[in-house]
């Protein structure tokens, strides 16, 4: 799977979901269908090209599309 | 006249020990002087601010702080932990209060000069306050603004040569003893694996995509000093599997009272002359040292390499020459859920350039990991899940009996049918022929 491709893909599913904006690593892994390693490379670069960011609590880090959904606040008030 | 009024905080000062209230109202008076004529880039009362929303959360019994955010320096995952209180309007000067990690040298080694410019930094772009340091081994910045945070990350990186560290789910920064550097005691080099690890997986320290926190930590010989034994992921203990090297006549000399026990701590009141026995021999965990007709005797192979005989004696017993480490896995020292102590897995291996045997014990666990391990399940309760015996599998090792504390419970390892000559099924009928009904 070449990087465009990967990205589409992972914009088009978390596009998708509505109720969530913030996802584990294995979540997008499993977007992708790639073991964890493979798909971490893929992973970075969309973060460098700032499809996606992170999130984190200090202890535990999630994933988001650049800009989407209430990033800046807890985590627990997504639900 | 401070700020805020502070009656619950100021109690903490009352007691007996050095007061972190006091250290605050510290910082915040030298703020608020600015003898050095600072450039604060940050609010000068932040220090204040936090006295007084401690104290409003203090009062109410509950954190006036946010639970995370997306601030992080470019390209990292980690390093920086987004807080944001949620009275910016009474404490203006903590509406942000970020703490950045920063990657401690190996043995937490520094000039004075480093730490004085690393101060000059912090009380411009920061709050001034530090955890020198933290639990997990860095060096903690504690509280600055989102827009401070590039600027200090490009400070630290390129004045300073000194890195982020791990926070998230990522490798942590790893953290390693003194080690060789000035301690006889260690059986490997702690900072040159720590450096050399540190170094190779730099992506896994900045790009979070483990399932949770991972953690390695270095310790040059048993006596553990940071404590990998009950906290790291994976576990380096410096050990060696030839014998302690014994010299005789300087048993005699503790034994004469001539070398102080324990180099000479705990000397703050008499304990009354050494008495080898009830300190070494009747302490010795294995039982496996004698002590008769002023010789003292060790019966190595029954030495677990404890270090107690060792750290009482340490001019008289010396560490064995064959040296090396042994890893251990799964410790997690969690406020929820039990600690755990870090189960045996690589009884002995040479510590040596370029550690390719180690990095493949390392890689093989995360690859299981990665794979296996649920959201914020840390490798220790994987490996408690599954089994000890999966993580052998997954790094391709046999069971050892070294691995196994107490036979049937740690841990139970099961045969598998093809591990047995002529499998599970037996021929009943040639059993019959021996035993009756
Ligand atoms: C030198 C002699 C013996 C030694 C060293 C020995 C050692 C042990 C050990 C280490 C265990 C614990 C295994 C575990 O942790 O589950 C054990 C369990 C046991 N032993 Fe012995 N044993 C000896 C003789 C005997 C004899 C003579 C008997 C009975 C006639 C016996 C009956 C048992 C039983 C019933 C158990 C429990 C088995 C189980 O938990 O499933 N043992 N023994
Ligand atoms: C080569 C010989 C033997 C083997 C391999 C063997 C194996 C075992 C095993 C694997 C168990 C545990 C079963 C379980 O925990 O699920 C067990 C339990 C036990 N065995 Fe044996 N055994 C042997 C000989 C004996 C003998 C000679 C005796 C008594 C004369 C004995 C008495 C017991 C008893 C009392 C238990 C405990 C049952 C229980 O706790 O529920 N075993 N044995
Ligand atoms: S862990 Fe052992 S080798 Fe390292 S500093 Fe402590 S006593 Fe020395
Ligand atoms: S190192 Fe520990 S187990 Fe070994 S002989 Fe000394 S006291 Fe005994």
């Amino acid at each position: 799977m070449d990087q465009a491709e990967a990205t589409e893909k992972i914009v088009a599913a978390l596009q998708k979901k509505k109720s969530k904006t913030k996802f584990y690593f294995n979540e997008l892994a499993k977007i992708l269908d790639l073991k964890p390693r493979a798909a971490k490379k893929l992973i970075n670069i969309m973060v460098t090209d700032e499809v996606l960011e992170y999130w984190s609590s200090g202890s535990t880090s999630l994933y988001g599309l650049k800009g989407v959904g209430k990033q800046a606040a807890a985590e627990h008030e997504d639900e | 006249m401070a700020k805020h009024e502070t009656p619950l905080l100021d109690q903490l000062e009352s007691g007996p020990w050095p007061s972190f209230v006091s250290d605050i109202k510290q910082e915040a008076e030298a703020r608020a002087k600015n003898e050095k004529g600072v450039e604060y880039q940050i609010p000068v009362d932040v220090c204040e601010d936090l006295l007084g929303i401690l104290e409003l959360s203090f009062k109410h019994g509950r954190t006036h702080w946010k639970h995370g955010g997306i601030v992080g320096v470019f390209g990292y995952g980690g390093g920086v932990i987004g807080r944001y209180c949620d009275q910016p309007e009474m404490f203006p000067g903590v509406a942000h209060f970020h703490t950045m990690r920063v990657n401690q040298p190996g043995g937490k080694f520094y000039t004075s000069e480093f730490l004085r410019q690393l101060c000059d930094v912090w009380d411009m772009r920061g709050s001034g306050l530090t955890n020198m340091h933290g639990s997990t081994g860095d060096i903690i910045l504690l509280g600055t603004t989102t827009p401070q945070l590039e600027e200090i990350f490009f400070e630290l990186t390129h004045t300073y040569n000194q890195d982020l560290g791990g926070s998230g789910s990522n490798l942590r920064t790893p953290a390693d003893c003194v080690g060789e550097a000035r301690c006889e005691w260690s059986c490997y080099d702690t900072q040159a694996l720590c450096y050399d690890l540190t170094q190779e997986y730099q992506d896994e320290l900045h790009r979070p995509a483990f399932p949770y926190k991972f953690k390695f930590k270095f310790d040059g010989c048993p006596n553990c000093c940071v404590a990998s034994i009950a906290r790291a992921d994976i576990a380096f203990i410096g050990t060696w599997k030839d014998d302690i090297r014994l010299d005789q006549e300087a048993v005699a000399a503790y034994v004469g009272g001539e070398f102080p026990p324990n180099g000479g701590s705990h000397s703050g009141r008499d304990w009354g002359p050494f008495d080898i026995k009830k300190e070494v021999i009747d302490l010795c965990p294995t039982g496996c040292m004698q002590y008769a007709d002023g010789k003292l005797a060790i019966d190595n192979k029954e030495c677990n390499r404890c270090m107690h005989c060792i750290s009482v004696m340490p001019r008289a017993l010396r560490i064995g020459n064959d040296r090396g480490c042994s890893i251990l896995v799964g410790a997690k020292a969690p406020i929820l859920d039990g600690a755990q102590m870090g189960s045996l897995l690589i009884p002995f291996i040479k510590v040596e350039e370029p550690y390719d045997e180690i990095k493949e014990v390392i890689e093989n666990i995360w690859d299981w990991w990665m794979e296996e391990g649920k959201n914020r399940e840390r490798l220790g309760e994987l490996m408690k899940r599954q089994g000890f015996q999966r993580l052998l599998e997954a790094c391709n090792l046999k069971p050892d009996p070294r691995m196994v504390q107490e036979p049937r419970t740690n841990p139970y390892i099961f045969w598998k049918e093809d591990e047995v000559p002529g499998g599970f099924q037996r021929d009943i009928n040639e059993f019959r022929k021996h035993h009756l009904r």
